[in-house]
């Protein structure tokens, strides 16, 4: 697949403090790529160098085959997780002067302004100064001025904080059809469900180090542990339990049902597919509930940074 | 701000021109109680001094009718054996203590009065010592034949004080501003977007130039609203400047012992003498340079704090030269312009800005000149190297308490 950046050996230190170690990415075109890790973790300093903000002390970065040069800012949009704008400046100037800094023309900013702001229903904020606006509403004018000059490659660093549901799933909703145009998205977050919901790879950083990086669904797949969720209507509790206990490794479960029934979440051995499983638990009773229990971006996030 | 700061200043000034007019209409009368009976006629009234000689009464009794009439003061004058007794027991009674140029007066007279009479004593006419007196007015010219004066001089000292200082000026009001403007980068956190769309050392550059341009603006708009206003005012409000008009011209007069049609005359001849296209040059030149090797610094300061309250540490070692060298230019060049200290603080970088401006009037080789603006360009470049370097790091850290310590690590990043 055609990769839009690719990070080779990367490495950055901050006096004593190395930020990032020796980290190779791959982030392939059109798609959203979850740049993930605990705090400090070195994201930001790998964002910044993307950015050409922070230069690395080795390694190379390419954009589309190509080392990073000055001029490819104008195809990165970038959305800090610091960001702000002048305060006392009128929204439209701002805007404006922003979108030239990135390339782009006068007439050509004012015309993808208007439909922006048409598109997000801000049009009648061009007069107003940033400090009159509420926290949301900067936020909206921030990705604006991230979008405008249309990136082909955008960095959202916790791109829906500060926005309320309705404003964040719009958001949402606006970044998913910037990638479906032929955007690729990088996504720096802390909140998992955003990241289940849209990313298609993700990558782990911690501590300066890359732990982790694919596509979700194969992590996802690589991280099953054959733990199934099941539901079982039995005659004698007690007897089917312990008899299942001697024979997989149970977990407690609990999930909403009309049964009166066994729950558990049952660790197979490697080798036992579901199908013996389901035979298995069909000769002791009832079946009612059976589920693979698929390791959340959460789950996956959690186990990773404690193990390392 | 732009268009008020002058009205502002004319305003102070129209203020103490009219106050100080209303101090010196004030008159003091001065009692004179002369035992001696030497001063007969030689306290004379003036403009602000008025005297009342008191005659025959008792000392104790003439220092309480001074006091219930609200005399200024009193001056006691015993009688004694000699002049110099005299000379040592004079007195001044007076409520507080009296003003320096109204004892000055007072002193004068006495004085005189004594010297004439002790030549007496000693069989010299005083008429014929003042007959004899000559007025020695020294022409000054220098080795290559270029005639100065003491007019000349003061021109000289004149615009030189006036360029030295509108640089000070200029450094700490912009030098602010650059300051002020880059810690609202920070404090706004638009710092981040901008900086991923132009390089650290671009957007300082652009911050430096665009400020100075905006300064100079500024100053023009001042120095011609002032100028203009200056003209203005005294006609409209009818504020009698004609007393320092006279102070000028008298000390023009000393200077030249000319008449006063002649002063405009000659204070053009003067300024002619001057080396205008050297000075305009180097002013420029110099101005420049001192204004962006200080703008730089400035702007580091505003990288590497978060709050304008933070910035106090770090100010002192930037004003400490600045000040040395208005102090230096004020003080040492005035002495002696050529000086071995003038000479080395005209090189230094940080001060020789405003030292070597308040110098070139007074002749200074080009060699000098050259050498010393090429050290100043040259140090800029080094501090903005400096300044990129920290304004790169300290821009993107937020929330850090910066030491100089932090700082020094700052330039290994």
């Amino acid at each position: 697949m055609d990769n839009i950046l690719v990070a080779n050996h990367v490495s950055k230190s901050f006096g004593k403090h190395a930020a990032l170690n020796d980290v190779s990415l791959e982030v392939p075109k059109g798609t959203i790529f979850g740049l993930l890790g605990p705090n400090g973790a070195g994201k930001t300093t790998f964002i910044r160098i993307i950015n050409q903000i922070t230069m690395p002390d080795s390694g190379t970065v390419l954009l589309d085959g190509n080392p990073l040069k000055p001029d490819d800012i104008r195809h990165i949009g970038y959305l800090p997780e610091e960001r702000g704008l002048y305060k006392t400046m009128k929204v439209g100037e701002q805007v404006l002067y922003l979108a030239q800094l990135k390339g782009l023309t006068k007439t050509e900013a004012k015309k993808r302004l208007k439909y922006w702001f048409d598109r997000l229903d801000i049009g009648d904020w061009w007069d107003k100064k940033i400090q009159e606006l509420s926290k949301g509403m900067a936020q909206k004018i921030q990705f604006v001025v991230t979008v405008l000059h249309e990136p082909k490659l955008l960095i959202f660093d916790e791109p829906f904080s500060g926005f309320d549901p309705i404003n964040a799933s719009l958001i949402k909703d606006e970044i998913l059809k910037l990638r479906d145009d032929g955007a690729t998205i990088i996504f720096s977050t802390h909140r998992m469900e955003s990241v289940e919901e849209m990313c298609d790879h993700i990558a782990l950083i911690h501590k300066g180090n890359k732990v982790l990086d694919g596509k979700l669904i194969d992590i996802k797949r690589q991280y099953r542990n054959n733990l199934y969720e099941v539901g079982l209507t039995v005659q004698n509790k007690e007897a089917v339990s312990m008899e299942m206990k001697e024979k997989f490794e149970l977990l407690p479960a609990t999930f909403k049902s009309i049964n009166d029934e066994l729950q558990y979440k049952i660790k197979v051995p490697d080798g036992t597919s579901p199908n013996d499983l389901v035979t298995y638990l069909t000769q002791k009773g009832q079946l009612t509930h059976f589920v693979e229990v698929i390791p959340s971006a959460n789950d996956i996030f959690i186990e990773t940074v404690r193990n390392n | 701000m732009t268009f008020l700061s002058p009205l502002i200043f004319v305003g102070i000034f129209t203020l103490v021109a009219y106050l100080s007019d209303l101090n010196s209409e004030e008159v003091k009368t001065i009692s004179v109680l002369d035992e001696s009976g030497l001063f007969t006629n030689d306290f004379q009234d003036t403009d602000n001094l008025k005297y009342n000689i008191v005659k025959g009464e008792p000392l104790s009794e003439a220092k309480l009718k001074a006091e219930t009439d609200e005399n200024y003061g009193l001056l006691y004058i015993p009688r004694t054996a000699t002049m110099e007794d005299l000379a040592n027991s004079i007195t001044f009674y007076s409520e507080d203590s009296p003003s320096l140029t109204t004892m000055g007066d007072i002193e004068n007279v006495v004085e005189d009065k004594v010297n004439t009479i002790r030549l007496k004593e000693a069989g010299i006419d005083a008429e014929t010592i003042k007959s004899l007196r000559i007025n020695v007015n020294t022409n000054l010219e220098t080795y290559k034949g270029m005639e100065t004066s003491k007019l000349g001089s003061g021109l000289k000292l004149g615009f030189g004080a006036a360029a030295g200082y509108l640089l000070f000026m200029f450094i700490i009001i912009y030098g602010n501003m650059i300051m002020r403007s880059v810690i609202e980068e920070k404090t706004s956190r638009i710092i981040e977007v901008i900086i991923s769309s132009v390089k650290p050392m671009k957007l300082l550059l652009g911050k430096i130039f665009g400020t100075t341009l905006a300064g100079i603006t500024q100053f023009a708009v001042w120095i011609i609203l002032i100028l203009t206003l200056l003209a203005i005012v005294p006609v409209v409000l009818g504020v009698d400047t004609s007393a320092m008009e006279a102070q000028q011209e008298a000390m023009a007069q000393t200077a030249s012992g000319a008449g006063a049609q002649d002063i405009f005359q000659q204070v053009m001849m003067e300024v002619d003498n001057l080396p205008l296209a050297n000075l305009i040059i180097m002013f420029v030149l110099f101005f420049i340079g001192g204004y962006l090797l200080y703008a730089s610094l400035y702007a580091s300061i505003g990288a590497a704090v978060d709050s304008e309250t933070d910035t106090q540490q770090f100010m002192l070692p930037i004003l400490m030269p600045l000040m040395l060298s208005v102090y230096v230019g004020f003080f040492t060049v005035i002495d002696n312009p050529h000086g071995i200290v003038s000479q080395i603080f005209s090189f230094i970088p940080f001060t020789s800005p405003v030292v070597m401006l308040m110098r070139i009037p007074f002749g200074v080789p080009i060699w000098q000149q050259i050498l010393s603006v090429v050290i100043l360009f040259a140090t800029f470049m080094g501090t903005v190297w400096f300044a990129a370097k920290i304004y790169r790091v300290g821009i993107l850290m937020y929330g850090k308490k910066a030491t100089y310590k932090e700082i020094f690590k700052w330039l290994k990043y």
